[in-house]
């Protein structure tokens, strides 16, 4: 697994700036380490910075203050070609007058490698990305996920040991995402390589990488490891980013510290358990945070002294994997409830009124 | 759903054979498609098409003298030239009296200018005699040999009459061979002598100052070409408008210009002696003569170059040149390597352009070129409205078309014409 200590750090951003005009920042005070072999993705909405730290990491933006340091040599000043860093374009930008194997051979190339060698060298990262065949063909004769495996022999190829993926998926459709998701995922577990990935699909980041740094207003808003990321949310911006969300809105009622909990009074009078996250004083304005799947209204699993909830059902989705049930819940009409399709789950009905309810860790009191 | 199994040609539902009422189908679509484009075939025909079909056809034909000279022609058919002697009293006769029909109808002067092409003085010859023989009676002025003679001495040589058998065909080669100076005379085709000789050597000129012109309007456009594609919008556009201010000027006024900047008393040498550059009597010579109309020519061009490389790097994303970086390639080996190769479209379209158009540019070497520095389309203007030898001025623009067809097949060759992308 990833380390997050600075000292043994192969990527670092040291106080990082960027200004495209000199009168907004797009990217401020980044502090980030990647540590080797890390599989790090930067998410966020566009405009939210990640794709101009990428380019600054890669060379094609100079950071307006602060170092870039690359294993322990600040690279600020080196130009992108003697960087010797992967890349994997969103548009593959393979060359088109180039066969697949030409393309491949041209990083051996400008490395002045000998013949020989190069052909053997593409050979094999052709082979890895299960392309061996396609070597004489254009990148226009291959469909989209061909040519995304061949821009990533590409980055590949001669051995780079970062490789930068600037929203390499964004063409493809679903099915061969999510399948070139795991593919890309293997080969760079098994190479050992590092790789800083930027996309604006959640799904993605989550099933990809190691750490996850959500961006937004060119700051990172939280960096961890996926499962953190999602269960616990550090502010509002990351809970609504991330996979699907309630909100209700309410005042601190009560804080316990020692415990950890606060009680929130909700808009409407009814008072529920919380953890409070960004919080601090009682009487505080937050926005209360519950995953869908997390809501529970069977009576037997709830805890006898847990805080219930009256709610309306609205609407009831059949989505094969999984029911959708759209609640009227203290007045927000859009609150989601989803449970699995299992044998003994029950189908509820619009019109019902049911108590609902959860676990106090897993609804969060964050700022407002 | 169609029946595959069954034999023979597949049917519609009414039984009548699929193609058939397929065709009858599109027949209307066709039609109206057809009644859509027709005025614009129509004009292509009457202002392209049949205008360059008359050309093709002069450059070739050579009716007159059968047609002002029919009895003489078919008397010469027997006359065997290589024994040395004059004709007979019968070619004579004929002779005679295709004279006064042609006298009447003032045809024999032409015929003259015509024959005058091939031998000298042959044209005075028909002026001279034509008053005389005007107004001899073809039965009763017999015979007109003797007479003839005595009207003009030409006649009585045998190289006439040797011209005029030669040049009765309907048909004949003579304009194509004069074009590459060559002619066609009664012992076959010869080369014109040493002074004549001047047409090979200007269509040499021509191909070869395109290629200078063509290659000058790659180095100035390229990089325009390239701050177009990849300046921001704004700049872009005025600079786009700078590239296109000289099609909104007058063709004569562009030509004018160079002139005034270019001559011994123009600006550039004013300020060069100004400078103190060159004394006032080493002023450079930078025009009327092959500088001059290089520098005009290719000014006048640049934007036909520039355009469709523009148009050919627009489509070229800045992604290619980083991702040639990101792979390890200098900034000149990303050019070289990725960008340039993928602009070839480009430049092989515009060069296509270019060159084609100063092939057969006249006003510019007309004005700027001297004698040095013309092309090819000033002698056949010349030809055309001077010495109005239509027949040689046809036979060259023919020869220039072969030569521009002929360097578009090898340009297909070579590069490939799907490769060619002007927008």
């Amino acid at each position: 697994m990833a380390s997050t200590k600075t000292d043994d750090a192969f990527v670092e951003f040291d106080r990082v700036q960027k200004s495209y005009d000199g009168e907004t920042l797009v990217v401020k005070d980044l502090n980030l380490s990647i540590g080797r072999g890390e599989f790090l993705t930067m998410l966020g909405p566009s405009g939210s910075g990640k794709t101009t730290c990428l380019m600054m990491l890669a060379g094609f933006e100079t950071a307006t203050h602060g170092d870039i340091r690359l294993g322990g040599t600040e690279i600020n000043n080196i130009p992108p070609h003697k960087r010797g860093i992967g890349m994997v374009f969103q548009n593959y930008a393979l060359f088109p007058h180039m066969t697949v194997a030409e393309n491949l051979s041209f990083p051996l190339e400008v490395r002045k490698m000998g013949k020989s060698e190069r052909e053997a060298k593409v050979q094999r990262a052709l082979d890895m990305v299960q392309m061996g065949d396609f070597g004489g063909r254009r990148p226009a004769q291959l469909s989209g996920g061909q040519q995304q495996r061949i821009a990533l022999a590409r980055a590949l190829v001669f051995e780079a040991e970062l490789v930068l993926m600037d929203e390499p998926l964004g063409a493809l459709d679903k099915q061969l995402r999510e399948h070139m998701q795991f593919e890309i995922k293997h080969i760079a577990d098994n190479l050992g390589i590092t790789v800083v990935y930027v996309t604006h699909d959640q799904t993605e980041a989550l099933t990809m990488s190691d750490r996850v740094a959500v961006f937004e207003d060119g700051r990172i808003q939280q960096l961890d490891p996926p499962d953190t990321l999602y269960e616990q949310p550090k502010n509002s911006f990351v809970a609504q980013f991330i996979g699907e969300n309630n909100t209700l809105m309410g005042k601190v009622e009560k804080i316990d510290n020692a415990a950890n909990t606060a009680e929130v009074r909700l808009d409407d009078g009814s008072l529920i358990d919380t953890i409070p996250v960004n919080v601090s004083e009682v009487g505080e304005r937050t926005l209360v945070s519950i995953r869908p799947e997390r809501v529970e209204f069977n009576k037997d699993r709830l805890h006898a002294d847990a805080h219930t909830l009256k709610a309306e059902v609205l609407e009831f989705i059949y989505m094969g994997d999984i029911y959708r049930t759209r609640l009227r819940v203290a007045g927000n009409e859009n609150f989601i409830v989803k449970t699995r399709n299992a044998p003994d789950q029950r189908r509820l009905k619009a019109g019902e009124i049911l108590d609902i309810g959860w676990r106090p860790q897993d609804c969060r009191a964050l700022d407002a | 759903m169609s029946d595959t199994a069954q034999s023979g040609p597949v049917l519609a539902a009414d039984g009548t054979p699929l193609k058939k009422s397929l065709a009858r189908a599109l027949r209307l679509q066709k039609t109206r498609a057809l009644l859509l484009i027709a005025p614009l075939l129509l004009f292509v025909l009457v202002s392209f098409i049949v205008p360059i079909g008359q050309m093709l056809w002069r450059s070739v034909e050579n009716d007159i003298v059968s047609d002002t000279l029919p009895l003489t022609v078919q008397a010469l058919k027997t006359w065997d030239a290589s024994a040395g002697e004059l004709p007979d009293e019968a070619v004579y006769a004929a002779f005679a009296r295709d004279m006064i029909v042609a006298v009447k109808a003032k045809e024999h002067t032409k015929l003259g200018t015509r024959l005058n092409y091939e031998q000298t003085g042959i044209s005075s010859m028909f002026r001279q005699s034509g008053r005389k023989v005007g107004k001899w009676d073809p039965v009763a002025d017999a015979p007109f040999k003797q007479k003839l003679i005595d009207v003009h001495d030409g006649w009585g040589d045998i190289n006439t009459w040797r011209v005029i058998q030669t040049h009765a065909r309907k048909v004949t080669p003579g304009y194509f061979l004069n074009a590459i100076d060559m002619r066609l005379t009664p012992d076959g085709a010869t080369t014109q002598p040493e002074d004549k000789r001047i047409l090979i050597k200007l269509f040499g000129r021509t191909l070869f100052m395109s290629l200078i012109i063509m290659g000058s309007c790659i180095l100035l456009g390229y990089p325009i070409a390239w701050l177009l594609a990849n300046l921001p919008m704004r700049q872009a556009n005025i600079l786009l408008i700078l590239v296109l201010l000289p099609f909104w000027t007058s063709l004569l006024v562009r030509t004018s210009a160079w002139k005034v900047l270019l001559q011994s008393q123009g600006v550039i040498n004013e300020i060069l002696v100004w400078l103190g550059l060159i004394t006032d009597e080493g002023r450079l010579v930078m025009i009327n003569n092959q500088f001059g109309t290089i520098v005009a020519m290719t000014h006048i061009l640049l934007p036909f170059m520039i355009l469709p490389m523009y148009s050919v790097m627009q489509t070229i994303p800045q992604t290619y040149l980083r991702a040639a970086k990101s792979l390890g390639a200098t900034n000149w080996t990303a050019f070289w390597r990725v960008y340039f190769p993928q602009t070839v479209p480009g430049i092989g379209a515009g060069s296509i352009l270019v060159f084609i158009l100063s092939i057969g540019y006249y006003i510019t070497p007309e004005i700027v070129g001297g004698t040095k520095g013309v092309f090819i389309s000033n002698r056949i203007a010349y030809h055309i409205s001077s010495s109005l030898n239509w027949g040689l001025a046809a036979a060259l623009g023919t020869i220039l078309l072969a030569v521009v067809l002929l360097l578009y097949w090898c340009y297909d060759k070579i590069v490939g014409i799907d490769n060619v992308k002007l927008g």
